[in-house]
C-alpha cells in the first residue's frame, strides 16, 4: 500500500487530506473527532483579534443546490470567522496539538489590516505549537464589509503587505488563502509570493446566491425577510478551483510556489486531480459537512489503491505531473483530428446525442427508423457534446484519426505535423513556423 | 369468525376482515413526493421517446416526468389528461410492462425501467385530490351527441366532446357508470372507490348527462338516438361471455369470471362474498388472472388457472402471471376443460392436455381431474346487443381509423369496436379520437 505521508512546507502529515478552515474545525471537540477519523491535518477555523468575538446570524447560515435524490452539489454559507473567544481557541489548539503531534494544525487568521493587529496575535499563535498559519484573505461576506477577508484578497498590494508583516513576525510557514472573487488569480498569487508566502491555498468560497424564495421574493437563506450573498463551495466549484490552481501552478512567476488546494474535493480522485495540477495537499470541507468525517477513509484507500496501480510510492511523484499539459488555447494542435464513434452494443437508443447534435450542434448524428444512431463523419467536428450528454459510460468515444487518413469533413489528409493557431493562415497575426 | 381456507364448498368469510383488508390493499402504493422526485430523475428525456410511441394514448411521457421532477406535478397531470382523461385509472391498470415501461431505455440498459405508471399516478393523484378539473368548455356549439355506454371509451369521448362545446347524453345500461373500471379489473388496482371518484371528477367539465339503466333495445334504438342527437358514439363493450361448451357447465358453482369480479367490485364487505375452497379459472387473459388472484385473496385454499396454450401465448402479461404465482395461484398450461363433474354442484373439473401444431390446438387424450367446487369461465367476451344496421368486422363493429361505423353519423370505440388491444388505455384513445372526428364533422 502506497505511503501517503505528505511533507507540505516541512509540515509532516500522515496523508494529504486536511480539513479546511471552516465550521468542522471550529472547536477542540470536532478536531479531535477528525483526527480520530484519520484526517491528516486541519486548518483551524479563522481566529480574529483579541476582544469581543464576532457574532453570527441566528437564522439559517447555509443554502444549497441539489442534484438527483437531494445530492448536495453546492453549498453556500454566511457564517463569519469563529465566534468564540480567542483565548478559548488558543487553549484548545495547544491541547490538541500536544495530543496529536503527528497531525498538522494550521491556524487561520483574520485581523484588521494594521501591522499592530498582526503583531499582537502572531506570538499568541506561536505559543500554541501549531505548525503554521493561513491568512484568510478570502472570506467573501460579512468580514469583507469590515475591510478584512476578501477585501484584502482583492488587492494584491494588501496581500503582499500583510504577508510580509506575518513573515517578519512569525517563524513558521505562512500560507496565504486566496479568494476566487477576482478576475485573474495569478495577481494575488504573485503578491503573496512577493510578500514571502510559503504557500498559497485556494480557493476560498465564491460569492453566490444559491436560490430565491419565490413566495417571499428573497434570496435564501433568509434571515427574517432578507438574505445576502454567501460563499459558495462544494462539488459544483471544483472546476473553477482546478483552473485557478493550474493557472498558478503553470505561471512562470509562481511555478513551484506550494499550493494547498481547496474547492469541492469530495473523493480521492478529486484530490488526485488537484495534486496532478500542482497541489501539494488538499483541504476538504463540504464533503465532510455532508457525509461526516468518515469519508477520509475512502479518500485514503482510494488514493493508495490508485497510487499502487500506477506504481507511485510517494505523493511527490505525481504532484504537478499534469501541469505541463495545461496550455493556452493558441498552442493546441489544430492538426489533431477526432471523430465521435458510437458503440452500438452499448447504445440504449435514448437519442440524447441526436437531440443535442441536431438541435444545438452540427447535425452530425443520423437517426434511422429503428432508432440506430450513427455519426456522420462528414459533419462531425468532434465537439464531444454527444459524449457528455450520453447517459452510458464509454458508449460514445472520441477516436483520433490516424495520419494519412482523409477527414471527410474537410477533405484534408490528417498529418502528424503539429500546427497551432499561432501559425494558422487564418490568423492575421500568424507567425511563420520556425 | 373467519371460516378458514379449508372450509368446504363455496363459503363467505374465509379470512378475517383485517386479512382481507391487507390482501386488497393498493397493488402499487402511491409515491411519496421524494420518491416521485427520485423516480422522475431517472428519466433520460429521450428524443422521440420510445415510451410515447408505445403508449396507445400518446401521452408525452418525458414531458410529464420532467414536470414532476421540476416540482409541478399539476402541470404533469395536465400533460397526461390532455391525451388521456382517464390517466388516473390508466396509471393503475395499464399493463405498463408491455407498453411504455417495456420499451423504456432504462429497461434496455438496466432491466429496470423508469416507473412511468407510478409517476403518472403521482401526477394525476396530485391534481385530482386537489379537486381541480383542469379543463374548461369551449363556447357552446348547440350540438348534442349520444354516447352509449359509460365505460372508458364512452367517458373519454363524452369528455372531449363536452370540452369542445357539445352537449352529451350518456346512456348506460348498468345502474352505475364506469364500465370495466367500475365492474371489471381487480379491486387492488382501484382502491378507495377510485373509479367512481374519477367519473365524478371527469364530469366536472360540465355538459354531460348520464342516464343509467338504459341499454340499447326496444326503448332505446339507434334510429331513435340518431333522431334525437346530432351524432351517436357506441361504446357498449363486450357484454356476452363465451361458454365452455363442455358437459356439466350448468352445474352449480360454475359461473362467469366477469360476474364474480363485478360482484366483488360492488361488495361493501368483501368478507361476505362467498368463494370456493378449490377454485379453477379457465382462461389466460387478464380477467382470468384477476378472478384467480382475488379468489386467493378472499381465502380460497387452492386456486388454479387452466389455460389451453403455453405461457407465451397467454394474454396476461408476465408481470400478471408472476403476481398470480406470488399470491399462491397455480398456473397450468396446455390444458383445456372437457367436463365438470359433480352431483348438482361442481366437485371436479376434468382437463385434457393439448398440443399445438401449426397453430391448431388438439387434445392429446391424456386427462387430469382437479377438485373444483367453483369454476370461473374467463375465455373471452363477445359483442352483444349491437344495432343490426351497423356492419361488423369479424365479431366486432367495423370502424375506420377514427371510429366511423358503416352508418352515417354513428361512431364506435372501445372493446366493441374492431381493432385495438381491449385495454382501458386503447378505449380512452379511441373515444378521444372519435370525439375529435365527431366534432369536426358537426362543425363542418
Amino acid at each position: 500500500m502506497a505511503d501517503l505521508t505528505t511533507n507540505f512546507l516541512g509540515i509532516q502529515s500522515p496523508n494529504p487530506f486536511w480539513l479546511a478552515s471552516a465550521p468542522p474545525t471550529d472547536k477542540e471537540y470536532n478536531v479531535r473527532r477528525a483526527f480520530e477519523a484519520g484526517w491528516g491535518g486541519v486548518v483551524w477555523k479563522t481566529l480574529g483579534a483579541e476582544g469581543p468575538p464576532v457574532v453570527n446570524v441566528n437564522g439559517p447560515r447555509y443554502g444549497a443546490i441539489f442534484g438527483a435524490d437531494r445530492r448536495l452539489l453546492g453549498l453556500n454559507n454566511i457564517e463569519l470567522i469563529t465566534d468564540r473567544p480567542l483565548e478559548t481557541n488558543l487553549e484548545e489548539i495547544t491541547r490538541v496539538k500536544k495530543d496529536y503531534p503527528d497531525r498538522a494544525i494550521i491556524v487561520s487568521l483574520m485581523v484588521p489590516c494594521e501591522e499592530a493587529a498582526w503583531k499582537a496575535i502572531l506570538p499568541r499563535v506561536m505559543e500554541t505549537g501549531a505548525d503554521g498559519i493561513e491568512l484568510n484573505f478570502g472570506c467573501p461576506h460579512g468580514m469583507a464589509e469590515r475591510g478584512m477577508g476578501s477585501a484584502v484578497g482583492q488587492v494584491p498590494e494588501y496581500i503582499e503587505m500583510v504577508t510580509r508583516w506575518c513573515k517578519e513576525n512569525y517563524d513558521k510557514p505562512v500560507i496565504v488563502k486566496l479568494t476566487p472573487n477576482i478576475t485573474d488569480v495569478r495577481f494575488p498569487a504573485r503578491a503573496a509570493k512577493a510578500g514571502g508566502a510559503d504557500a498559497v491555498s485556494l480557493i476560498n468560497t465564491i460569492n453566490s446566491i444559491t436560490s430565491v424564495n419565490l413566495d417571499a421574493m428573497a434570496p435564501e437563506p433568509m434571515i427574517g425577510d432578507k438574505g445576502t450573498h454567501g460563499g459558495y463551495c462544494g462539488p459544483a466549484v471544483k472546476p473553477i478551483a482546478m483552473n485557478m490552481v493550474a493557472e498558478i501552478s503553470r505561471c512562470p512567476q509562481t511555478n513551484g510556489l506550494p499550493i494547498s488546494a481547496i474547492g469541492g474535493i469530495t473523493t480521492w480522485r478529486d484530490a488526485a486531480e488537484f495534486m496532478a495540477l500542482g497541489a501539494g495537499n488538499v483541504q476538504v470541507c463540504t464533503a465532510a459537512m455532508t457525509y461526516g468525517f468518515k469519508i477520509v477513509e475512502e479518500m485514503i484507500s482510494g488514493l493508495s489503491q490508485w497510487m499502487d496501480e500506477k506504481g507511485y510510492t510517494s505523493t511527490d511523484e505525481f504532484i504537478g505531473m499534469a501541469t505541463p499539459n495545461v496550455t493556452d488555447w493558441q498552442y493546441l494542435n489544430l492538426n489533431a483530428i477526432s471523430k465521435a464513434v458510437i458503440d452500438q452494443d452499448a447504445c440504449i437508443k435514448c437519442g440524447r446525442c441526436y437531440a443535442a447534435c441536431e438541435d444545438t450542434s452540427h447535425q452530425a448524428i443520423d437517426m434511422s427508423e429503428d432508432r440506430t444512431f450513427t455519426v456522420n463523419d462528414d459533419e462531425c467536428v468532434a465537439c464531444n457534446l454527444c459524449v457528455n450528454v450520453c447517459p452510458v459510460d464509454n458508449c460514445i468515444t472520441m477516436e483520433t484519426m490516424e495520419p494519412g487518413l482523409v477527414d471527410p469533413r474537410t477533405g484534408k489528409t490528417v498529418t502528424e505535423e503539429y500546427a497551432n493557431w499561432t501559425t494558422h493562415p487564418n490568423n492575421p497575426s500568424a507567425q511563420a513556423a520556425e | 369468525m373467519a371460516q378458514g381456507q379449508t372450509a368446504p364448498g363455496i363459503q363467505a368469510g374465509r379470512l378475517s376482515s383485517d386479512e382481507i383488508a391487507g390482501n386488497f390493499d393498493d397493488l402499487h402504493p402511491a409515491y411519496a413526493p421524494h420518491e416521485a422526485a427520485v423516480a422522475a430523475d431517472r428519466c433520460y428525456f429521450c428524443y422521440d421517446a420510445p415510451c410515447v410511441t408505445a403508449c396507445p394514448s400518446d401521452i408525452d411521457i418525458p414531458l410529464f416526468i420532467r414536470q414532476i421532477a421540476t416540482g409541478t406535478p399539476e402541470a404533469a397531470a395536465r400533460t397526461i389528461f390532455d391525451q388521456n382523461i382517464l390517466g388516473g385509472m390508466c396509471a393503475r391498470v395499464c399493463p405498463t410492462e408491455t407498453l411504455c415501461e417495456e420499451v423504456c431505455v432504462r429497461e434496455t440498459a438496466e432491466g429496470k425501467p423508469v416507473e412511468i405508471g407510478r409517476l403518472q399516478r403521482f401526477a394525476t393523484d396530485t391534481l385530482m385530490t386537489s379537486g381541480v378539473h383542469p379543463f374548461e368548455r369551449a363556447a357552446a356549439t348547440g350540438k348534442t351527441v349520444a354516447v352509449v355506454g359509460a365505460g372508458p371509451a364512452g367517458l373519454s369521448c363524452a369528455h372531449r366532446l363536452a370540452m369542445l362545446g357539445n352537449d352529451v347524453v350518456i346512456y348506460e345500461a348498468r345502474a352505475k357508470s364506469g364500465g370495466l373500471n367500475e365492474f371489471g379489473i381487480a379491486a387492488y388496482k382501484s382502491t378507495n372507490s377510485f373509479a367512481e371518484r374519477e367519473v365524478d371528477w371527469l364530469l366536472k367539465i360540465g355538459g354531460i348527462r348520464i342516464e343509467t339503466g338504459k341499454a340499447l333495445g326496444d326503448a332505446l334504438t339507434l334510429d331513435g338516438l340518431k333522431a334525437d342527437h346530432d351524432a351517436v358514439f357506441l361504446s357498449i363493450g363486450l357484454t356476452g361471455v363465451n361458454a365452455l361448451r363442455v358437459d356439466g357447465e350448468d352445474k352449480d358453482g360454475v359461473r362467469d369470471a366477469v360476474d364474480f369480479i363485478a360482484d366483488l367490485r360492488q361488495a361493501d364487505d368483501l368478507g361476505a362474498l362467498p368463494v370456493g375452497r378449490n377454485v379453477v379459472v379457465i382462461g389466460g387473459g387478464m380477467t382470468a388472472i384477476d378472478a384467480a388472484v382475488q379468489s386467493k385473496l378472499l381465502g380460497s385454499e387452492n386456486v388454479t388457472v387452466a389455460y389451453r396454450r403455453g405461457r407465451d401465448a397467454m394474454g396476461a402479461s408476465r408481470f400478471e402471471q408472476d403476481l398470480a404465482s406470488s399470491k399462491g395461484v397455480k398456473l397450468m398450461f396446455n390444458v383445456q376443460p372437457i367436463a365438470v363433474h359433480g352431483n348438482g354442484a361442481a366437485a371436479e373439473i376434468e382437463l385434457e392436455y393439448t398440443s399445438g401444431t401449426d397453430g391448431e390446438l388438439s387434445g392429446t387424450g391424456e386427462t387430469i381431474r382437479l377438485t373444483a367446487d367453483q369454476v370461473f369461465k374467463a375465455i373471452g367476451q363477445t359483442l352483444e346487443g349491437a344495432p343490426d344496421t351497423v356492419a361488423l368486422d369479424g365479431r366486432k363493429i367495423a370502424v375506420s381509423g377514427v371510429g366511423r361505423t358503416s352508418v352515417d353519423g354513428v361512431w364506435a370505440g372501445g372493446d366493441c369496436a374492431a381493432g385495438g388491444d381491449d385495454l382501458t388505455v386503447t378505449a380512452v384513445a379511441e373515444g378521444r379520437d372519435a370525439a375529435m372526428d365527431i366534432h369536426a364533422s358537426l362543425s363542418a
